[in-house]
């Protein structure tokens, strides 16, 4: 600090305005922002001048207007007789949205479960996860895509005589047509009771850390979470009469009335999307396990830890620091791929809004900003939540 | 460093000025380029299908090619840009086709809010469907609840909605991009019913692995008048291929085909003799060759020689004239006078 306050004092010799490289800097930085601004807005001038010189309509008035057209599978109530072009929006956001989510989700897991396999020391299991692998990773996803879609729907059998999956419900090239839960009167006791497990569990886990850190003791957090979270639940379910009753689908018709659908398009488009994507999450587990230090594993034996822990302990927190940066990247392009759904019929954001409401409206530069504007939010999103998990787990230098 | 700065705006504002509308005479484009730009379909057997050797046949590929026979005297100068029905307006208004020529119906949003304009109708069509025989279904009124399959970004997805709704039915609608999945996903069953167009249910029935199973149900639930579609503000271009059509239904109606047209010429019909341009000037006043109309029928033929090369009753298609006919005999294709 001393040696600072010294330098301070002495000062800088005066220098011209013009050659000071604190303030050159700004000018030049100032002058490519009015250069980046004067270009966007002369392109975007001349957008508009053309599309007005064509007699092309602009603007966003359409998107009040009624869109008139059916989508098959939609998470909001969505009326094809009232409903607008905002909201044909929103119903392909959630659908792209939550295919995306559980594609994530499955793909982490079948990705983690190949990745660890990839090491094993069982030959059989080693040599499955590396043809899987091999495989998976270098056929083009829309093949992956069309395989599913049409292998699948050419193996199920018509409505008629569609597949009876008992408790399950009913399976044919419609989709699967599963018992839809009907929650009763009491059934929010129950999700109460979830709530305050997890809730309940959280603090535990913080006190017992708490407690292992200063004595030395441990607690059983595992076990007695498990029982918060689905023992109470169970119990609250079961003592306030079971209040959750099934719709089951009744076959009939041109498709089985009843229950909840869940169109072949979107099995089929969640099926490619998350073994694709787990075949590269396998290997940057696999990287990212590698990457650990040998010494790390026989320092932990060493210490008298037992492969559990070492693992749970040692390894894996180290790995994921590696793996969590290029696993951003593949949840990212798993949420993009998934506007192959076009090829498929799969209602997504690119086809209903991007794809009909396009073509209805005639309004492509409108329908496309938005369309990649969201695309850019989803994104951003994600790799936000990945860059705060990855400053969590980050190694903290002390 | 300042001068470079300078330069960069000065190039950009000059960029910003010089990527203006696409030009106004697709005429003198075409003429430059030497070929004419047709925006046809992905594959549509009848109407524009490409054979194995890259060789483009059917009713709007002739039509592509009389413009080329008009403009050129040469119907070979064309190129083809297959088309999706999503992309089909974007590659036309950004100026990427000349002339749309892709079983695209005629309707007033499209008319008038795309900064495009719809010519002529080559070919009058209507939505129908298609559904298997054994499901034992003879009226589209029984489809109640059924699963139905076409392509997006099309009229057809916003007329089934209105039928169902008008008629108290439900359905459930799978809408893929590419005519070709449509027909592979009704194909494997993921459909009962196939709708689009008539004419193309005909012509994709042909890709299906067992024609004879399936039947086109007798209702047409709308009208469909498929035309090829130019740029607004360019009266020139629209005018030829206005008169393209026009002078191909003229021929059919006064007897010239592509076989006697030689003959023709020399006759005393001054009807004829307008039409193929031995007597005044009409090609000149749209820009081109006095004998337009001639090579048009002499390279392609008449309307009805088109018609029944591609989509007639001797092809696989086996479409009758009905409305199509000439006016003379009861059809609504009438062609504007030359004169």
């Amino acid at each position: 600090m001393a040696l600072q306050d010294v330098s301070q004092d002495v000062g800088q010799p005066k220098v011209a305005i013009f050659n000071d490289p604190k303030i050159r800097g700004w000018v030049y930085q100032i002058l490519l922002l009015a250069v980046i601004v004067y270009l966007v807005v002369v392109g975007v001038q001349n957008m508009f001048a053309n599309l007005a010189a064509q007699n092309i309509a602009s603007g966003f008035g359409f998107m009040g207007r009624n869109a008139g057209f059916a989508i098959s599978q939609s998470l909001l109530p969505y009326d094809q007789a009232a409903s607008s072009y905002g909201k044909v929006y929103m119903v392909g956001l959630l659908n792209t949205v939550s295919i995306a989510f559980i594609g994530v989700i499955l793909a982490t897991v079948f990705g983690f479960v190949i990745g660890i396999a990839r090491l094993s020391n069982n030959f059989v299991v080693r040599s499955v996860a590396t043809v899987y692998v091999e495989v998976f990773r270098n056929i083009p996803l829309l093949l992956h895509i069309f395989i599913w879609y049409f292998g699948v729907l050419r193996l199920l059998p018509h409505p008629r005589d569609s597949a009876d999956l008992g408790l399950l419900g009913l399976l044919n090239n419609r989709g699967w047509f599963a018992p839809k839960p009907i929650p009763q009167e009491l059934f929010f006791l129950t999700g109460a009771a979830f709530v305050i497990g997890i809730v309940v569990m959280l603090g535990i886990s913080n006190w017992s850390r708490k407690r292992q850190m200063e004595t030395g003791q441990q607690f059983p957090v595992f076990l007695t979470g498990m029982g918060l979270i689905f023992g109470l639940p169970f119990l609250v379910f079961v003592f306030t009469g079971l209040p959750l009753i099934f719709e089951y689908p009744v076959a009939g018709g041109f498709r089985p009335k009843g229950g909840m659908t869940i169109i072949p398009e979107f099995m089929a488009l969640l099926l490619a999307l998350s073994t694709y994507t787990a075949a590269f999450i396998a290997e940057i587990v696999r990287a990212g396990i590698l990457a650990v230090d040998k010494g790390q594993t026989e320092a932990s034996h060493a210490l008298g830890l037992r492969n559990g822990p070492t693992l749970r302990l040692v390894v894996i927190p180290q790995a994921m620091r590696v793996i969590i940066p290029p696993l951003t990247s593949q949840y990212l392009n798993l949420t993009k791929n998934s506007s192959l759904a076009v090829a498929i019929a799969y209602p997504d954001l690119v086809s209903v809004f991007g794809g009909t409401a396009l073509n209805q409206t005639g309004q492509a530069v409108e329908i496309l900003g938005m369309t990649m504007l969201t695309y850019l939010g989803i994104s951003l999103l994600t790799s936000a939540f990945m860059n705060w998990y990855n400053a969590r787990v980050a190694l903290v230098e002390r | 460093m300042t001068r470079k700065i300078l330069s960069a705006i000065v190039g950009t504002a000059v960029l910003g000025l010089s990527a203006g509308t696409v030009s106004a005479a697709t005429l003198d484009d075409v003429k430059a380029k030497g070929s004419v730009q047709c925006g046809v379909s992905q594959g549509l057997p009848g109407f524009s299908n490409a054979d194995q050797d890259g060789n483009w046949t059917g009713l709007d590929v002739d039509f592509c090619r009389a413009v080329a026979a008009a403009v050129f005297g040469d119907a070979s100068k064309v190129k083809y840009t297959p088309l999706s029905a999503k992309e089909r307006f974007t590659a036309l208004q950004s100026g990427d086709v000349d002339v749309l020529s892709r079983n695209t119906t005629w309707t007033m949003s499209r008319d008038t809010a795309l900064g495009l304009n719809f010519s002529v109708v080559n070919y009058y069509d209507g939505q129908g469907f298609m559904v298997r025989k054994d499901m034992n279904i003879n009226s589209a009124l029984n489809l109640s609840g059924a699963s139905i399959c076409t392509n997006t970004g099309t009229t057809t997805e916003l007329n089934v909605a209105d039928y169902f709704r008008a008629n108290k039915m439900e359905y459930e609608l799978v809408a893929f991009e590419k005519a070709d999945e449509v027909v592979a996903a009704y194909d494997a069953g993921r459909c009962d019913v196939y709708t689009t167009d008539q004419s193309g249910l005909y012509a994709q029935r042909l890709k299906l692995t067992d024609p004879g199973a399936h039947i086109v149900l007798p209702e047409i639930i709308s009208k469909e008048p498929l035309g090829p579609v130019v740029r607004q503000g360019d009266d020139q271009w629209l005018n030829i291929i206005k008169w393209t059509h026009f002078a191909m239904l003229n021929a059919e109606e006064l007897g010239v085909t592509s076989a006697n047209v030689d003959e023709m010429k020399n006759g005393d019909n001054p009807s004829i003799k307008r039409l193929l341009g031995t007597e005044g000037e009409f090609g000149g006043a749209i820009g081109i060759s006095n004998e337009w109309a001639y090579n048009v029928i002499k390279e392609v033929g008449n309307y009805a020689e088109t018609f029944n090369r591609n989509v007639g009753p001797d092809t696989p298609l086996a479409i009758s004239r009905g409305v199509n006919a000439l006016w003379s005999n009861g059809g609504l294709q009438y062609g504007a006078p030359v004169r």
